[in-house]
């Protein structure tokens, strides 16, 4: 930069370069730019010191204030967990009626139990426990293994067919896939359980499967066909049907003798958990 | 790259000429500096009369409501606050004496802001910009500011003297006496602030103790350095640069408006005068200045109307003054308005117009919202109800083909009293009402509402097997404590579809 240049217009020191007879002039640079640009460095430096910032081979610099992001969430849970500590106490200690009776409580189980069914129960139950074929509607007034707060309480702690001991059970035969019964006393039966939920049926096919229906399926449905809650045995006389009300779909469920599989929750959740998610059921299903 | 066009270093006028109004030097500057503009500083002169008595007076007013205000106690039964004007943010409450409101009645925040603007409006059409001068706080801390200011520094001349001269102890115990001062009014105004958001005497307690919530240390510093900062530096900048309403005052204010005004009909001829000299051919106005030093805006009111004008009529006290002197008439500067200038300035007698289209306009619209606010606060509701029909699922069928449809019921008591009220269901015959854990009845359910308080309460509607009407009936909840009463519609459908 030997040869200084400065411009006529202004008076400003140019750079040198031109472009189409266009030269770029010299000014300083802005003094508050300036200033900002070393605030923000003397910054950094301080951010270094006090903050977590430089990686090493083992670990990094901690920083004077030993922050931590993950102490911090670590910290909110477990003051979350005293400030519901209470209320997850009195939870433990009421029985499911007294939950029901104490408006706060109530509203606390609800809560809680609408949090553990969104994230556990509604891949199968739906997110409003409505079911859908095959899985059941936990909504209404029709329960396969009882519908009071300690039977819904006991359904879930143990689960059906999960193949454990204190599961639920209940098995309905395969009439038509392990040829029990023939196609033409299958055709019958499904006739009969038409008639059963006071719909019109072949009359003849009907009388036909009386005999069968008696000798087959009556140790659990019984002799009305209004079923046993206490072997989960479905009652076929009401218009609420797990697989589908069609003479199609009961003629499917007496060929396979379809049965769901609900997983065993008292391992996974802790009791007063359960306890919310019964109470949370009872109540969205208008109790019983 | 930078083109070669600078034109920060032109030439341009010639420094300030012998403009005397700090706006003409501002102007006379800018022209020479280009696009950044350095605030000219202002020295307001103390100026005594009736318009300054009046500015004193509203100053200490204002100042007392605000700083008063939190510590008024207003009883309320049970355990609600007893401080008579509070914005609990923490419960979603705001009480103002016997007014209570809810989060969902901020339309009535809503119709008192259209209220205030409207009042604005009016009195800017019959009046010119009489809050800016007077009310608004902007004004009012600094017309304070510069009180404190004249009490360390002295008046006009001594604080120009002041500021020019070499840093001395003098002028350093001046000056660090003063901010000290200032950042105290500061930090009064920030303290006051937050007392409105919180219980006032245990929050005064909790604050000093250091154990008050951080939205009350931060709010406190935020408007301590606000108040510091705008009473302090900007000033008249707020008034001119930031502030909308100067704009907007162009389109309220119209040749009728009585505003400060310099009557050019008497006035001019402008020029010194000597004692004994006539008055003859000649106006009133000898030029002396004295309007243009006391306007803490820096204007020159002979110049006419203007954007920076806040009307507060301190130039009238200070042209009184000298009339007085002279031995002419007051009220060569007074509230007056264009038209009668102009009328005067032709012979005509001057006419004046308070009741003009835009006034009645303006009037009859604040009377229209404020008896609408009126008749709302009157007429508002101690009971109110909201209806959340359930949406997964629709409609659950029962066993014997019942319909039955859940809802959430939120219902509010606004009252300060415990209510145990009624939920009926309308629009399906025969309907029954069920709540978790009791037996479906088809009479009314009860329900208790804590005072004060919203609460959210389960219905189920069974609808009898051949009853439930078709795929939608409308359909609605009334819920009643036998004197207040609200209903709300909603639907009742069996989930089929349409």
């Amino acid at each position: 930069m030997s040869d200084r240049q400065v411009d006529d217009h202004s008076g400003v020191e140019t750079t040198g370069h031109e472009w189409d007879g266009i030269r770029e002039l010299d000014n300083p640079l802005p003094r508050w730019w300036l200033w900002i640009m070393w605030a923000s460095v003397a910054v950094a430096i301080v951010y270094w010191i006090l903050m977590p910032a430089w990686p090493g081979l083992h670990g990094y610099t901690k920083g004077l204030l030993h922050q931590s992001d993950r102490a911090a969430v670590v910290g909110k849970l477990n003051e979350l967990k005293t400030l519901r500590g209470v209320q997850a106490a009195r939870l433990t200690n009421a029985s499911l009626e007294e939950i029901e009776r104490d408006p706060q409580l109530q509203a606390y189980a609800l809560t809680a139990g609408q949090a553990v069914f969104g994230d556990n129960c509604a891949t199968c139950h739906g997110v409003g426990g409505a079911g859908s074929k095959g899985y059941p509607n936990l909504r209404d007034d029709v329960w396969l293994w009882g519908g009071s707060l300690e039977d819904i309480q006991q359904t879930i702690t143990v689960g059906v067919r999960t193949g454990e001991p204190h599961a639920r059970f209940s098995q309905m035969p395969a009439f038509g896939r392990d040829q029990m019964l023939t196609g033409a006393q299958i055709n019958d039966l499904t006739e009969y359980v038409v008639a059963l939920s006071r719909r019109p049926a072949d009359k003849a096919a009907v009388a036909r499967a009386a005999p069968v229906f008696a000798e087959q399926c009556v140790s659990c449905h019984g002799v009305e066909g209004k079923g046993d809650p206490t072997k989960g045995a479905p009652n076929l006389t009401d218009a609420e049907w797990l697989y589908g009300p069609s003479r199609d779909s009961i003629h499917g469920q007496i060929f396979n003798g379809r049965g769901g599989v609900m997983p065993t929750w008292g391992g996974r959740f802790d009791p007063q958990t359960i306890k919310a998610l019964a109470v949370y059921i009872h109540a969205n299903a208008g109790g019983q | 790259m930078t083109v070669v066009i600078d034109r920060t270093k032109d030439g341009g006028a010639k420094g300030p000429t012998e403009s005397v109004s700090a706006a003409a030097r501002l102007r006379a500057k800018s022209v020479k500096t280009g696009l950044y503009q350095p605030r000219v500083p202002i020295y307001p002169k103390l100026v005594h009369g009736f318009w300054r008595r009046v500015k004193w007076a509203l100053l200490i007013a204002t100042l007392a409501v605000y700083d008063v205000t939190p510590w008024i106690r207003w009883e309320r039964p049970g355990a609600l606050p007893d401080q008579a004007v509070l914005v609990d943010f923490a419960h979603g409450r705001f009480y103002f004496f016997f007014i209570q409101l809810w989060p969902q009645e901020v339309y009535f925040i809503t119709g008192l802001m259209v209220m205030g603007a409207l009042a604005l409006f009016l009195v800017s059409a019959l009046f010119g910009r009489l809050w800016c001068g007077y009310a608004c706080p902007q004004t009012v801390w600094t017309d304070l500011y510069i009180y404190v200011e004249r009490a360390f520094e002295g008046d006009r001349n001594a604080r120009m003297r002041l500021d020019a001269a070499p840093w001395s102890f003098d002028k350093a115990w001046r000056k660090i006496g003063k901010h000290l001062v200032w950042l105290g009014i500061a930090f009064g105004t920030g303290g006051a602030w937050i007392f409105y958001f919180h219980d006032a005497p245990t929050m005064i307690r909790s604050f000093w103790s250091g154990e008050g919530p951080a939205t009350a240390y931060v709010f406190c510093f935020l408007l301590t350095g606000t108040t510091y900062y705008f009473a302090g530096f900007m000033r008249e900048q707020v008034c001119t640069y930031l502030c909308p309403w100067p704009r907007i005052q162009g389109a309220m204010l119209d040749e009728h408006s009585r505003q400060v005004t310099f009557l050019k009909d008497r006035g001019e001829p402008r020029g010194p005068h000597k004692k004994g000299q006539s008055w003859e051919g000649r106006g009133d106005c000898i030029d002396c200045n004295a309007c243009v030093v006391v306007c803490p805006m820096g204007i020159d009111i002979r110049d006419g109307s203007q954007l920076e004008c806040i009307n507060c009529g301190l130039c009238v006290d200070a042209c009184d003054e000298i009339m007085d002197r002279v031995g002419r008439p007051r009220g060569l500067i007074a509230y007056d308005t264009d038209a009668a200038v102009a009328a005067r300035s032709c012979g005509k007698p001057a006419v004046y117009k308070p009741i003009r289209l835009r006034t009645i306009y303006y009037a009859s619209a604040l009377i229209a919202v404020s008896v609408m606010m009126a008749w709302g606060l009157t007429h508002r509701r101690a009971l109110d109800l909201h209806v959340l029909r359930d949406r997964n699922p629709m409609a659950v069928r029962l066993h014997d083909g019942a319909v039955r449809d859940g809802y959430t019921l939120k219902i509010a008591n606004r009252s300060f009293r415990d209510k145990t009220v009624e939920v009926s269901f309308a629009g399906i015959p025969g309907a029954r009402l069920k709540t978790p854990g009791a037996p479906a009845t088809s009479g009314p359910l009860s329900v208790l509402v804590e005072a004060n308080e919203s609460r959210a309460a389960r219905v189920f509607v069974i609808a009898p097997p051949a009853g439930a009407g078709q795929a939608n009936t409308p359909a609605s909840f009334t819920v009643s404590d036998g004197k207040d009463e609200a209903t709300a519609k909603t639907v009742f459908t069996t989930g089929a579809a349409q």
